[in-house]
C-alpha cells in the first residue's frame, strides 16, 4: 500500500511526549453546529497543537464487489480535531470537536458512550444548526452543559430566554463564553466537571 | 426579537441515534449509513480488539525486523505513552485501521494497551475531582 517511510512520520515534539506513568484517559466532546467555534475551543486549552484523526468510507459499499478500483466508487473522508490536557502524570484528558456533520458521529465507535460529557457550542445567530447535535446528546444520555460563544455581531438574548428556546431542562447550566480566550474555555470546562460533580452527588444519594 | 425555538425529539422518534435512511437499505447493512473503507487488511482477520479513541498505547519492543512499515512507525511513535487518535493523526492513517493495525499488534505483543476511564452510571467522585484540579492549573 501506499505508506509513507516510517523514518519520515512526525511523531510528538518531546515535549509533547506523555510520561510513562500515564496510565488512562478520558474523554470531553465539543459538539455544537457548523462554525460554531468547537475547533477554536479546542486550540485554545489543549497542551498540544490540535491534531486530527480521520475515518473514511464508502457510499454503503454499492457496487464494491462488481466494479472494484473504477472510478464510480467513492470514499468521504469526514474529520475530528482533537487536543489533550494533562492532569496528572497518571491521567489524560482528551477534547474532540465533533464533526459538524452529526451523522457521521456513528464512525467512532464510543465517541460519546465513554465520554465524561459534552460541552454543547451554540452561536445566537444560527442558534438552529445545534438544535440536532442536543437532540442526539439526549438519545445516548450524555450529561450536557450549554456554551453561548459570544461572536461579536451576534444578539444577545438573555439566557433565560436562550434556555426556553433550547428547552433545557432547569438544572442543565447554561453560560457565556469566548472560546478564543484560554480562560474561559476552561471555565467552561469547569462548569461541565461541577454539572459532572453534582449528577454523581444525587447518583450517589437515590 | 426571540430566538428560534428547538423541538425537543421524542425518545420513541430515533432510538437508535442514527441518521435517517435517505436512501434504499442495501442488503447486509439495514441502517443505511455508509460503511468503512478499510485499507489494511491483517491476517487475523474479523474480530478487532476493544480499542477506544484515547486507548494509550505503549510499545513493548523495539520494531522486530519482521515488522511492516506500518507497525515499525506505530512502534516508534508509542515509545512514551499515546493514545490511538494521536496514533491516527500522526500516521494519518483512518481510526478504523489504526484500530485493525493495533489488533494484530496486541495480538503479536507488539504494543501495551491502557484502558480508558469510561463515564459510568454513578460517575467516580475522586476522578472528576482529579479532573477539576487539573483543569484550575490550566
Amino acid at each position: 500500500m501506499d505508506f509513507k517511510d516510517s523514518d519520515t512520520i512526525p511523531g510528538p515534539r518531546t515535549e509533547d511526549r506523555l510520561p510513562h506513568t500515564a496510565e488512562a484517559a478520558v474523554k470531553i466532546v465539543i459538539a455544537g453546529g457548523f462554525g460554531v467555534g468547537k475547533t477554536t475551543m479546542v486550540g485554545s486549552v489543549s497542551e498540544i497543537k490540535p491534531l486530527t484523526t480521520e475515518e473514511t468510507m464508502t457510499q454503503a459499499g454499492i457496487g464494491v464487489d462488481d466494479n472494484y478500483g473504477s472510478p464510480s466508487k467513492t470514499a468521504t473522508t469526514v474529520a475530528m480535531d482533537f487536543g489533550r490536557i494533562s492532569i496528572t502524570d497518571q491521567l489524560v484528558l482528551y477534547l474532540f470537536g465533533t464533526p459538524g456533520q452529526e451523522r457521521f458521529w456513528f464512525l467512532w465507535n464510543g465517541l460519546f458512550e465513554g465520554a465524561l460529557g459534552a460541552v454543547v457550542l451554540v452561536d445566537t445567530r444560527r442558534l438552529e444548526v445545534s438544535f440536532d447535535v442536543m437532540g442526539r446528546l439526549e438519545e445516548r444520555g450524555v450529561p450536557f452543559v450549554v456554551a453561548v460563544n459570544s461572536f461579536p455581531d451576534a444578539p444577545r438574548y438573555p439566557l433565560s430566554e436562550l434556555r426556553t428556546a433550547l428547552d433545557l431542562a432547569e438544572e442543565i447550566p447554561i453560560m457565556e463564553c469566548d472560546v478564543r480566550r484560554r480562560a474561559s474555555s476552561r471555565d467552561v470546562l469547569m462548569t461541565l466537571m461541577r454539572f459532572l460533580h453534582s449528577l454523581a452527588m444525587t447518583g450517589a444519594l437515590t | 426579537m426571540t430566538p428560534p425555538q428547538r423541538q425537543r425529539r421524542l425518545p420513541a422518534q430515533d432510538p437508535s441515534g442514527r441518521p435517517p435512511v435517505e436512501r434504499a437499505p442495501v442488503p447486509g447493512n439495514p441502517t443505511g449509513n455508509p460503511e468503512r473503507l478499510f485499507v489494511i487488511g491483517g491476517e487475523a482477520g474479523g474480530e478487532r480488539a476493544d480499542i477506544d479513541l484515547v486507548t494509550l498505547i505503549v510499545a513493548r519492543t523495539e520494531p522486530p525486523a519482521s515488522a511492516t512499515p506500518e507497525q515499525a512507525a506505530l512502534l516508534r511513535l508509542c515509545v512514551a505513552p499515546l493514545s490511538v487518535a494521536e496514533l491516527s493523526a500522526y500516521l494519518s492513517l483512518p481510526f478504523s485501521v489504526v484500530t485493525v493495525l493495533l489488533t494484530e499488534m496486541l495480538a503479536a505483543e507488539l504494543v501495551q494497551a491502557r484502558a480508558p476511564i469510561v463515564r459510568q452510571k454513578v460517575a467516580d467522585r475522586s476522578l472528576l475531582e482529579a479532573v477539576m484540579h487539573g483543569l484550575q492549573r490550566l
